[in-house]
């Protein structure tokens, strides 16, 4: 039986929400996308009131995001993904358009499994592929697609 | 004067060039990637023509093989407006998705518009918030840079830095400068993606113009 891949991406940027949907479908994952860290929050079921463990919570594979965005950076939404006792064994991917090497490293000091830069094509996306088949968790229970 | 006509049958361009002595096959066809068919079989025996259509300075050279239509590199790529960013966007583009790029490039255009809006608002104000402005023009810079549009991501590059000095005349030069290019990049685009869709347009006859 065919395994899911099951990918969360944030960005605020409608353009880049589009082409990271496509380079992960064209590589046979199913893809959520969040537009903030909020929202991506909300989506794992972590967000401010909810309880952990919701049967309606995303099920996900791999986390992918953005590291500037408005409101939640991707590195505050890595960590509290990391902070949680249900979702911290994710493995959690930033992206950023900017190559600096003190950003890449408290990321990855905090837990990222890896930094990529943006512009994504389809090489980076299959080297994720990798860690995708690696990590790959088991879910317990059928994963529901939250949108 | 060439001339072309044809016209699309089940999903395949079928139709025939009237050519001039000049036009023959140079380039090898490795350099061509298919626009109307599902694949080229090299053990057919062929019957090959070449063509050329331009329309503003947009160049397509087709190739037109035993009724297999096939275009040469990238028109896309032209003057240094667009890089191999562009280029990975095409590749990704499939039977599942045939609009794909079409898709992208709107949504770039909606979300530039929407920026450009804000950054001459911002830059209008009494009291300049250059964070503000500085805030718009990284994610102009971003969103251009996903796309391939290197000269726009290159004036929003200088852009930043007018904004991190603060910077008001210089912001505004660079305003200038950004809105001018975008436009040339969307009239370039749009040409491109209007040749695309006439090559492929379904039954009649389209006549090409040089």
């Amino acid at each position: 039986m065919r395994r899911y891949r099951i990918v969360l991406a944030v960005d605020d940027s409608l353009v880049d929400r589009k082409l990271i949907e496509k380079l992960l479908t064209n590589f046979s994952c199913k893809v959520t996308t969040a537009e903030n860290g909020q929202r991506a929050l909300e989506i794992l079921g972590l967000g401010d009131g909810q309880h952990n463990s919701k049967k309606n919570d995303l099920k996900v594979n791999l986390i992918i995001t953005d590291y500037c965005m408005p409101g939640m950076t991707g590195y505050e939404l890595l960590k509290k993904i990391k902070e949680s006792p249900t979702m911290k064994e994710i493995p959690v991917v930033i992206v950023s358009s900017e190559n600096i090497p003190t950003r890449i490293n408290k990321c990855l000091e905090e837990g990222a499994q890896e930094f990529m830069l943006k512009p994504l094509k389809q090489s980076d996306v299959k080297k994720l592929s990798c860690h995708i088949m690696k990590v790959n968790k088991s879910c317990k229970g059928r994963p529901f697609m939250g949108r | 004067m060439t001339s072309c006509l044809w016209s699309l049958e089940n999903g395949r361009a079928k139709g025939k060039f009237v050519a001039d002595q000049g036009i023959h096959l140079k380039d090898p066809l490795l350099d061509y990637r298919p626009m109307a068919n599902k694949g080229y079989d090299a053990n057919k025996p062929t019957t090959t023509m070449c063509h050329q259509v331009s329309q503003k300075d947009v160049i397509m050279r087709l190739l037109f093989v035993d009724g297999s239509l096939y275009l040469k590199g990238n028109p896309a790529i032209f003057h240094g407006y667009l890089d191999d960013q562009f280029t990975q966007l095409q590749k990704l583009q499939d039977e599942s998705n045939p609009d794909f790029v079409v898709e992208v490039v709107s949504l770039f255009f909606e979300d530039s518009e929407k920026l450009l809006n804000n950054l001459t608002r911002a830059l209008e104000q009494q009291n300049v918030d250059f964070r503000q402005v500085d805030a718009h023009v990284h994610q102009f810079k971003g969103s251009s840079s996903s796309i391939g549009a290197m000269r726009v991501k290159n004036v929003c590059v200088a852009f930043r830095n007018n904004c991190e000095a603060q910077n008001h005349e210089g912001s505004l030069r660079c305003l200038q400068q950004v809105k001018y290019e975008y436009s040339l990049l969307k009239n370039k685009l749009e040409t491109l993606f209007r040749l695309e869709q006439q090559i492929l347009a379904a039954g009649g006859s389209i006549p090409i113009m040089e």
